[in-house]
């Protein structure tokens, strides 16, 4: 008990965070085991775990490295797609359906990060909107870069075509005839078999959040927030500023990758047009509607916003708008000085935490 | 022969870009925003112009007034009620806010017109035939051009010699000293909105003539094309818009005869990459480098 | 009304400078020969030569605009100088970077505070110990044994290092939420962090009042004796240059007008003339 007392605040929030997520994952799963959960709403829990795990990981960039990305869904379709090819292609050698999901995420992880690398190295350079409109190019670049892929897997191994000038189709993949076609061009991918399980969505989010609060909490998580606070000071003490920017980048990256991997093998068919700009748009708007740097935040933005869409079912084609119209206020009522005033009025022992926030 | 033809429809959707753009790079220079829902404005404009032509039976000219004119009302009613109150706010804030504006709107055109696309009909229909026909331009391709050029000249003279424009540019600068030089800050950024978004009823109608299919998602990808157009050619100056636009469109026309139809954005997206890690503030920009 | 600290006996060396004579016989720190830097047409900073002593307190001085901050900023490579160079304990720093001269043993403070003002103060002084207790990210992320044991030093190290200043009870604040005095000393405690042999102190004192100036000059002497570095400090406040800087720099229009003890610079027409004769009608 008294070691509870003397751990740091940021630990135990942590801890807080950790214990949360496992207890929100016990009650989900109780629910589901008694049938108190309808159809509709089951089918919702892998996509909320792959965009709590898409918010944490762009609050990385956004919130801890203070960078602007307009691109987060570019590294989720790369991790999406690359996680089918590689859980599609395993299917024969590998037929543990687990085992192929771990190694599809990890494919998608690893291939997202080596985008975040290719994309990092040029344009962590720029700053601040410019970096931002590069990072939306980006994704818009990955997205018809994968439109134009047409994948298939035989006997023989992987199959890849570029369909460049619209001229080529599946059989130019020239597949023997135990071959399957995974990604068909802009049609996206087919008969995927869905492996992806809450559970696996789960852990993802448990190795997240592990990942991004314990790299938070050390020597590189410092040093990424101090070029945040200040990169000429963090200069002058030494700290390779291209070094750990790109470190949060490509962890960001990798664990989008990870989520889009999750995310693809969640649905028999996906185009890559699902990760476009407004995707990337959604998963900024739960980062900073949870809080820049806030990783608890995050997640129940994720939540709590993926859900509501399908919660506003009953105001049918008002939803979206109903949904924009919350999004303004709600930035209204936590920027504007006016309402913050009447808030900090209303409640005056939280002053403390507004002026901090 | 052929050439030509790609270069002058190049130069044409180069205009549309540049009309929008200036308008994204004036509220920028002087809001330091991202206005994502601008993109939206010409899709309302394109929307207010269709609906005079088709349902008021009113002429063309006149359906390209009335859309300005809501639009700029839009715009300034947009301003004084979402981006007003986060004057002090940090720019994040900010852009979501604009990007709720921007789901709005369309959202609001979807349940007013449908989603079904709307068949727009073009302000004036007709070709120039030239070299015995070889080559011929869409006389919506030349009101295009003439009318970025001519309100290119006008914005630049605007901004230059008016008082209102001047006070613009102190604005932009700094708004403290603006401020204490007796202008008044709130009146100058609404009219920035006015003006950009007045721009933006101009480029919708502009834009739907040439491309004549109307949806509520019409103008997303051209704004976010202006953008590019603005960071490409130095965003917050209006030169730098002009020339952003028309090369971007250019390019993207080019890319699309010669190169690849599906990868022409990605083409565009490119250069704009290249030119961006070569000139890290676009083309006109100046690059301010942190005092320590 | 200052206290008079000791002074060294100061002697010449090559290149028209002087340094203590407790450190003659030990190679200077710092040798600046011919350097410069131009700004378009402008030569912000000309032909500027100095040395300073292993444990030598030096001070630059000059009216504002003269190029003092500059002369800082071609130290530590945030400009790289168009001409001239700089030995740092007889290594030339031709080419480094900003990161890498730190590395080598230049610390610096800004006269624009520049802490981490979302962090911790304890957080703003393990950043300036990023170099000395190190681990790789895998270690951080999974709590290997080195992690613990890393960061037990360099909590100790940060405390020890803030007690300099009586600021360990601070070490949970908000560095944004210090008073300004403190700041100054926060971003003093940083610089020390990462292990200097040369700090690099632009207007330590600005914003200080008499009592806190007093107190920051016994804590520069002490933290020399106590590292064994020297230090160069940029000051408009006299009486702190006067009884504390050891050989004095003065700067005007770029270029150095005179260089010598506290009492040949007091004495010094052509200093009077640019700068202290200004200073006292004022």
């Amino acid at each position: 008990m008294n070691r509870l007392k003397n751990m740091k605040r940021t630990t135990k929030a942590n801890f807080a965070t950790y214990l949360g997520v496992i207890l929100a994952f016990v009650i989900v799963t109780i629910l589901v085991n008694n049938g108190m959960l309808k159809r509709s709403h089951m089918g919702l829990l892998v996509p909320i775990c792959c965009y709590i795990v898409m918010a944490v990981s762009l609050n990385l960039t956004v919130g801890i490295l203070g960078e602007l990305s307009l691109g987060h869904a570019g590294f989720m379709s790369v991790g999406a797609f690359s996680g089918v090819i590689a859980a599609m292609s395993l299917a024969e050698a590998i037929p543990y359906a687990p085992a192929r999901l771990v190694i599809a995420i990890i494919v998608g992880a690893v291939c997202a990060a080596i985008a975040g690398v290719i994309v990092g190295v040029p344009v962590l350079r720029l700053r601040g909107d410019y970096l931002a409109i590069v990072t939306l190019a980006f994704g818009e670049i990955i997205k018809e870069l994968i439109n134009c892929l047409i994948v298939g897997h035989d006997s023989e191994g992987l199959h890849i075509v570029f369909n460049y000038n619209g001229s080529k189709s599946v059989e130019d993949l020239h597949l023997l005839e135990d071959g399957i076609v995974i990604v068909k061009g802009a049609q996206g991918t087919a008969n995927v078999t869905t492996i992806a399980s809450f559970t696996a969505g789960f852990i993802l989010i448990m190795i997240t959040l592990v990942i991004v609060l314990n790299l938070v909490n050390s020597r590189s998580g410092r040093a990424i927030m101090a070029i945040r606070d200040n990169r000429i000071a963090a200069e002058s003490v030494g700290i390779n500023v291209t070094k750990y920017k790109l470190m949060a980048f490509v962890t960001s990256s990798a664990l989008a990758g990870a989520a889009g991997a999750l995310y693809g093998l969640n649905y028999s068919s996906m185009q890559a047009t699902k990760f476009d700009f407004n995707t990337s748009i959604l998963v900024l708007v739960y980062v900073v509607l949870g809080g820049l740097g806030n990783i608890w935040g995050s997640i129940i933005a994720a939540t709590v916003l993926y859900v509501l869409p399908e919660a506003l079912r009953e105001f049918a084609d008002y939803r979206m708008l109903v949904y924009a119209i919350v999004l303004i206020l709600v930035m209204l009522a936590t920027n504007s000085p006016a309402v913050k005033n009447v808030l900090i009025k209303i409640i005056p022992h939280r002053k403390g935490e507004e002026d901090n926030g | 022969m052929e050439f030509l033809s790609y270069l002058i429809s190049g130069i044409s959707l180069g205009s549309v870009y540049a009309i929008i753009a200036l308008g994204y790079t004036m509220v920028y220079g002087i809001a330091k925003m991202l206005n994502f829902a601008h993109g939206d404005v010409i899709m309302v404009g394109g929307y207010i112009s269709f609906c005079a032509i088709s349902y008021l039976n009113l002429p063309g000219w006149l359906s390209l007034l009335l859309a300005v004119l809501v639009c700029t009302v839009l715009g300034v009613v947009i301003e004084g009620l979402a981006y007003k109150p986060l004057r002090q706010a940090t720019s994040l804030a900010v852009l979501i806010t604009a990007i709720g504006v921007s789901y709005f709107l369309q959202n609001s055109a979807l349940l007013i017109w449908g989603a079904a696309p709307k068949v727009y009909p073009p302000l004036i229909s007709g070709t120039l035939k030239l070299f015995d026909g070889q080559l011929s331009i869409s006389y919506v391709s030349l009101l295009t051009m003439a009318a970025c050029i001519v309100i290119m000249v006008v914005l630049t003279t605007f901004t230059s010699k008016s008082k209102m424009g001047k006070a613009m540019r102190a604005c932009s600068e700094d708004k403290g000293a603006a401020q204490l030089m007796g202008i008044n800050v709130n009146r100058t950024i609404s009219l920035t909105f006015a003006i950009g978004s007045g721009l933006a009823a101009i480029a919708g109608v502009l834009l739907c003539s040439s491309y004549p299919t109307l949806m509520p998602t019409t103008g997303s990808m051209p704004g976010i094309k202006a953008f590019t157009a603005a960071v490409f050619g130095g965003i917050g100056s209006i030169p730098g818009a002009f020339l952003g636009g028309i090369l971007l469109g250019i390019i993207e026309a080019l890319a699309k005869a010669y190169l690849s139809t599906q990868l022409s954005n990605s083409i565009v997206f490119a250069v704009l990459i290249v030119v961006l890690l070569v000139r890290p503030a676009g083309l006109l920009g100046k690059y301010v480098p942190e005092k320590v | 009304m200052a206290k008079r600290f000791e002074k060294p006996k100061m002697v010449p060396v090559p290149s028209h400078s002087i340094i203590p004579d407790r450190d003659v016989g030990k190679s200077p720190i710092l040798e600046c020969s011919h350097l410069g830097i131009d700004f378009g047409g402008l030569r912000a900073v000309d032909d500027f030569n100095l040395t300073i002593g292993r444990t030598e307190i030096a001070g630059l001085i000059g009216p504002n605009g003269a190029g003092k901050t500059t002369v800082f900023n071609l130290l530590t490579k945030v400009y790289q100088p168009t001409r001239g160079t700089i030995l740092l304990d007889g290594i030339d720093t031709a080419g480094k970077t900003t990161v890498q001269i730190n590395r080598m043993g230049i610390a610096r403070t800004f006269q624009n505070i520049r802490l981490f003002s979302n962090l911790s103060v304890e957080d703003n002084v393990k950043i300036g110990l990023h170099n000395q207790e190190t681990y790789s990210m895998a270690t951080g992320v999974f709590r290997l044994p080195k992690y613990w044991k890393k960061e037990k030093a360099a909590h100790e190290r940060a405390l020890e290092l803030l007690s300099i200043f009586d600021m360990q009870d601070m070490a949970d604040m908000k560095a944004g939420s210090l008073p300004y005095g403190a700041q100054r000393r926060l971003e003093i405690v940083r610089a020390l962090a990462t292990n200097p042999s040369l700090l690099l102190l632009d207007e330590p004192a600005a914003g200080m009042n008499p009592s806190e100036t007093a107190e920051l000059m016994e804590n520069i002497v002490k933290i020399r004796d106590m590292f064994q570095i020297a230090v160069l400090l940029i000051e408009h406040d006299m009486s702190l240059v006067m009884s504390i800087c050891e050989g004095i720099c003065v700067l005007n229009f770029g270029q150095v007008i005179a260089k010598g003890t506290p009492e040949e610079i007091q004495a010094n027409p052509a200093v009077i003339e640019a700068y202290l004769g200004k200073k006292k009608e004022g």
